[in-house]
């Protein structure tokens, strides 16, 4: 049993680590700004236009899926205020976190790996620059800042795509919709759907770099890096708000 | 023994390595002074790449002690090593180029690096920084590759940037894994020219890993003229370069080319090829 759990606990620790030192580093110099910057462009404008595309057929289906069940009990009117706040508290966190999980915590490993087998990473640690604070601290501030934004993204989205529904089939005003889906939003939903993001940053970013910079083995090495990176992520977005979720539930 | 001391660049006191119940290196032993040139003969695994690695503190060893520049880094931490290794110039086996960043930025890495650990105080403007690259650039004859990627070069043209990233801030000691791995003979003989130019031009202390024993020969034996620009026999070496072969991670031989041809020692034999 001890030795299955064995690499477990090690990769659990060996992230402990990872994140202690990438999150110290942000408060230390050097700062490699242009590498934010970079990476921000990289996960954040790449990931757009497939989070705009999942989030708006996600609140059309949502719409349609809610819609059907609430015209049963005449209460369609209420279609706002569930899309909203299915939207806002899981279905926007969760499903941009899954779709950055498998475009960037992919192409961070790759990346972070095709490095190390090519020693790119010893290199640079030969060259007096310590990859953490070169590779994975720029990636994770980055992440963190730009995945909120890509849920707030996501969620609006979602909405319209909700709204469109709602007017074209259910028969409601614009202004129908959009006041009961704002007001049916209190500050907990708005907490809950900004932390979750935050935290699967951190989760998304940390994840890609350290199977990234723990490849071994070559090519072969890189893929399966890349493959344990999204696999691993994706469980713990799931995990976290599992966690994150009953602290909301009152 | 202060003498010695003084001029001492790099030193292994018992060092050992393992990984999983594997040795990398076992009980490796010995010393080299500056301008000093150790060639390394040994299968693949036998430890010659971990040795160098663990001589600048890219690998930790499980026991024993190493000393570079007379400053124990066995147990250093990492950013405590920054500026011993900054006295280091490395060669991968890869050759560990950035593949993001075009030749000169490669060449420049080094240097920039340098000056941003002095917050920017150091003593190289930009135009000064890119004179050197491009300077360095002409030394492996490659001054015209500035502004491409390491993907644009071929396999001989990326070893020699390497070189050039190396040796661009004149570092005391240049560790070269493997440099003539996988060439042709004529690109293979012309890195080892420019190891032995830029040896001999900066009397730099040099550890060479290689499977050929043409490049071991050609270490010990020939030098850079200055004057006539030329590699030429030089009159006597032999002190100077030393040679070492591993097996298992084990140091089973050190001494002179003389001595390694003379050598009855059947795995110590394979290396001495002709």
């Amino acid at each position: 049993m001890l030795d299955f759990l064995k690499p477990w606990i090690e990769t659990f620790q060996e992230y402990l680590y990872l994140a202690a030192r990438a999150f110290r580093n942000i408060f230390r110099s050097p700062h490699y700004a242009d590498d934010i910057f970079l990476q921000m462009d990289v996960i954040g404008v790449g990931s757009l236009p497939i989070v705009i595309l999942i989030g708006f057929f996600s609140g059309i289906i949502m719409g349609l899926q809610m819609g059907r069940a609430l015209t049963t009990y005449g209460a369609q009117g209420q279609i706002g205020q569930i899309v909203s706040i299915s939207l806002v508290r899981e279905f926007g966190p969760v499903l941009t976190a899954l779709l950055v999980a498998g475009r960037n915590a992919s192409g961070i490993a790759s990346e972070l790996g095709s490095m190390k087998v090519t020693e790119q990473i010893d290199a640079m640690r030969a060259l007096g620059t310590d990859p953490i604070q070169k590779l994975v601290t720029p990636r994770l501030i980055a992440m963190m800042f730009v995945l909120p934004l890509l849920t707030i993204v996501a969620d609006f989205i979602g909405l319209f795509g909700g709204a469109l529904i709602a007017v074209g089939l259910l028969n409601m005003t614009w202004s129908e919709y959009w006041s009961t889906a704002w007001r049916a939003l209190i500050y907990q939903d708005l907490a809950q759907g900004l932390i979750k993001p935050f935290l699967f940053a951190i989760i998304i970013s940390l994840v890609g770099c350290l199977y990234g910079m723990r490849t071994t083995g070559g090519t072969q090495g890189v893929g399966l890096s890349t493959t344990k990176a999204v696999v691993t992520s994706s469980i713990w977005i799931f995990v976290i708000t599992s966690f994150i979720d009953p602290l909301f539930f009152t | 023994m202060a003498a010695t001391d003084q001029t001492e660049v790099l030193r292994f006191n018992d060092v050992s390595l393992h990984f999983d119940e594997t040795p990398a290196l076992d009980h490796v032993s010995f010393a080299m002074n500056a301008g000093e040139t150790r060639v390394v003969f040994g299968a693949a695994g036998s430890g010659k790449t971990m040795m160098l690695k663990t001589a600048v503190g890219l690998q930790k060893p499980d026991s024993g002690r190493v000393r570079l520049f007379g400053e124990d880094v066995t147990d250093l931490k990492e950013s405590a090593l920054y500026p011993i290794r900054s006295k280091v110039g490395i060669l991968f086996q890869e050759g560990g180029l950035f593949d993001s960043l075009t030749i000169a930025e490669n060449v420049a890495y080094p240097l920039l690096n340098q000056q941003a650990r002095r917050n920017g105080d150091g003593p190289m403007s930009m135009e000064q920084v890119d004179t050197k690259v491009l300077q360095t650039l002409n030394f492996v004859e490659l001054g015209k590759t500035l502004d491409k990627f390491p993907s644009e070069l071929s396999g001989g043209m990326r070893r020699r940037v390497g070189i050039a990233r190396a040796v661009v801030t004149e570092p005391p000691l240049v560790l070269y894994d493997s440099p003539t791995a996988g060439l042709d003979p004529i690109t293979a003989n012309l890195i080892i020219h420019l190891l032995i130019k830029e040896r001999d031009s900066r009397n730099t202390a040099a550890i060479l890993v290689t499977h050929r024993y043409q490049d071991g020969h050609l270490m010990a034996n020939f030098r850079y003229n200055p004057d006539s620009g030329q590699i030429e026999p030089a009159v006597a070496d032999g002190v100077k370069t030393k040679f070492f072969v591993m097996n298992e991670g084990r140091l089973v031989f050190e001494g002179s080319e003389t001595e390694l041809r003379a050598s009855n020692d059947v795995y110590v034999r394979k290396f001495v090829k002709y």
